[in-house]
């Protein structure tokens, strides 16, 4: 059943090719502008490389990400507006599928601005130091937010049962991501930005998806990104299934 | 239905209270709507918090403009984008007349006709004037003064007010030419693409490349940069009438093209 609800959502991938967009346009976009607009911040002291598409091409892959995930919860309040959602609870399939299923579509559509966003980015100057293992760390880290921003998505919409779920999901994964270090790394934020940057998760995720791009990828710089996914994942994870069973009769 | 194109002639004695009741049905009906008026308050100044303490150190880069806090720089540009956001809304609206007959039945009416689209924006460029003033208070109050003093926040106002007319001019056409408000809102992307590619969040002395190319031929770029010079040097005559008259340009410009597809429209109508 899974399988079958990851194919679904392939499918409407497919055919609506709009859908595609926020996934892959913005995530160019995000490169091309912050890293032609804020190319001198490199300059700053503490900042750790000098090729600021190398900084943010991980972000804009995250972005992308967290927008695939986004979008299986739009896919869930489209199907909660239009009844399809009790047909499938009707059915005797496992409860479980219809929360995997669209999370597996989640990763798998986290793939585009992997696949798109990199090759752009290296178009534009971007460079690894640590090929294999860096782009590994990167695909852990794209994977693992779209599918963080998939709970909390499912977890919002199976709550308002509607597409008008959508802007809040937006504003979370806005905030999020960008109270981290989106634009610039720690060691340069100032004030309370620092402190909130600091005990983000989406820091470490960060962390864990620029390694490659900056340096050497080690296990210091990467298992505090995988225990910020599996944290966010248990956590997100109880939320979208408390939400779920509120949908069960 | 046969629209009438001749007005009464007590009608057009009467163009300037008929046009200031539908400036001040635009007017309210704005402030009526704070889920859309409230995000194009908040969310600039969520961004330009996050800016101000992420990029604050960049300040003392080669190049920078000589300002006491990021904040200070980034005064105007988070204006423009606010007013940006804000300015859609005149636009939406005509849309939304169109949708729900309410134009139809202004056009069989004997007001002006020109009265339907000023009338209709005027609510963008009151937003845009009160967003002006709420940006420069809250800067201020974390502290971004004002070099310029009281005249250089009514040049900030009565730019923010044009550039709201220009915005909510742009998005009208859109919504006169597709009657849907869905296509009004779609035009936002684009939106946002002009005030990045602007000096809005970066000095165009520190970019490189096809990006400084392209920003220091936006429009939006020598507005900013002048209202940011009153901001940071102090008040200059020069630099007031270079950011008043690129939004009056913006606003002209704009208010044309709402003006053609108005004009479309009614003779679509008729």
């Amino acid at each position: 059943m899974i399988g079958q609800l990851t194919h679904r959502g392939v499918l409407s991938m497919i055919r609506i090719p709009a859908a595609i967009v926020p996934v892959v346009v913005m995530p160019v976009f995000f490169v091309l502008a912050f890293s032609g607009a804020f190319s001198a911040i490199t300059n700053i002291p503490g900042f750790p490389t000098t090729n600021i598409l190398n900084w943010m091409v991980p972000f804009a892959v995250c972005q992308g990400a967290a927008f695939a995930g986004f979008g299986t919860a739009f896919g869930a309040g489209r199907d909660l507006e239009n009844g399809f959602y009790d047909r499938l609870l009707l059915s005797p399939l496992p409860r479980q599928g219809l929360v995997l299923g669209p999370l597996t579509y989640s990763g798998i559509r986290s793939l585009l601005p992997l696949c798109i966003v990199v090759p752009v980015g290296f178009i534009g100057g971007a460079r690894m130091v640590s090929w294999g293992l860096g782009l590994l760390m990167l695909l852990l880290a794209a994977v693992g937010t779209a599918v963080v921003a998939g709970l909390w998505g499912l977890g919002v919409t199976y709550r308002v049962r509607s597409q008008r779920a959508g802007p809040i999901v937006q504003a979370g994964i806005f905030v999020a991501m960008f109270l981290s270090t989106g634009q610039v790394p720690i060691a340069v934020m100032t004030g309370w930005l620092k402190w909130v940057a600091e005990r983000n998760p989406f820091t470490y995720i960060l962390q864990m998806a620029r390694q490659g791009f900056i340096g050497d990828v080690t296990w210091q710089h990467t298992w505090p990104g995988l225990l910020s996914l599996l944290i966010l994942g248990g956590v997100l994870g109880v939320f979208a299934w408390r939400g779920f069973r509120r949908l069960i009769p | 239905m046969t629209v009438a194109l001749e007005r009464p002639a007590e009608a057009q004695t009467r163009w300037a209270p008929q046009t200031l009741l539908l400036a001040r049905r635009s007017i309210v009906g704005t402030i009526r709507q704070p889920t859309v008026w409230f995000p194009a308050l908040v969310f600039p100044l969520l961004i330009a918090a996050v800016n101000s303490a992420a990029l604050s150190r960049s300040t003392a880069l080669p190049g920078f403009p000589p300002v006491e806090s990021f904040g200070q720089f980034l005064l105007p540009g988070t204006l423009t984008q606010g007013v940006m956001f804000g300015g859609i809304i005149g636009g939406s609206d005509v849309a939304l007349d169109i949708e729900n007959g309410f134009f139809e039945r202004l056009v069989a009416s004997p007001v002006p006709r020109w009265s339907i689209l000023v009338g209709r924006l005027a609510g963008s460029a009151v937003l845009g004037a009160f967003q002006a003033a709420v940006f420069v208070a809250v800067f201020a109050l974390f502290g971004a003064p004002i070099e310029g003093g009281i005249p250089a926040v009514l040049v900030l106002m009565v730019m923010g007010m044009f550039l709201a007319l220009a915005v909510g001019g742009f998005a009208a056409a859109i919504g006169l030419r597709t009657g849907s408000q869905e296509a009004v809102q779609n035009t936002f992307p684009l939106l946002f693409v002009m005030v990045f590619f602007s000096s809005a969040f970066f000095p165009t002395a520190l970019m490189a490349g096809w990006y400084q190319w392209v920003a220091e031929r936006n429009p939006i770029t020598w507005m900013i940069d002048s209202a940011r010079d009153l901001v940071i040097s102090g008040f200059d005559v020069r630099d007031a009438v270079q950011a008043i008259v690129v939004a009056v340009g913006l606003a002209i410009v704009m208010v044309f093209l709402a003006t053609r597809q108005f004009r479309r429209r009614l003779a679509a109508t008729a």
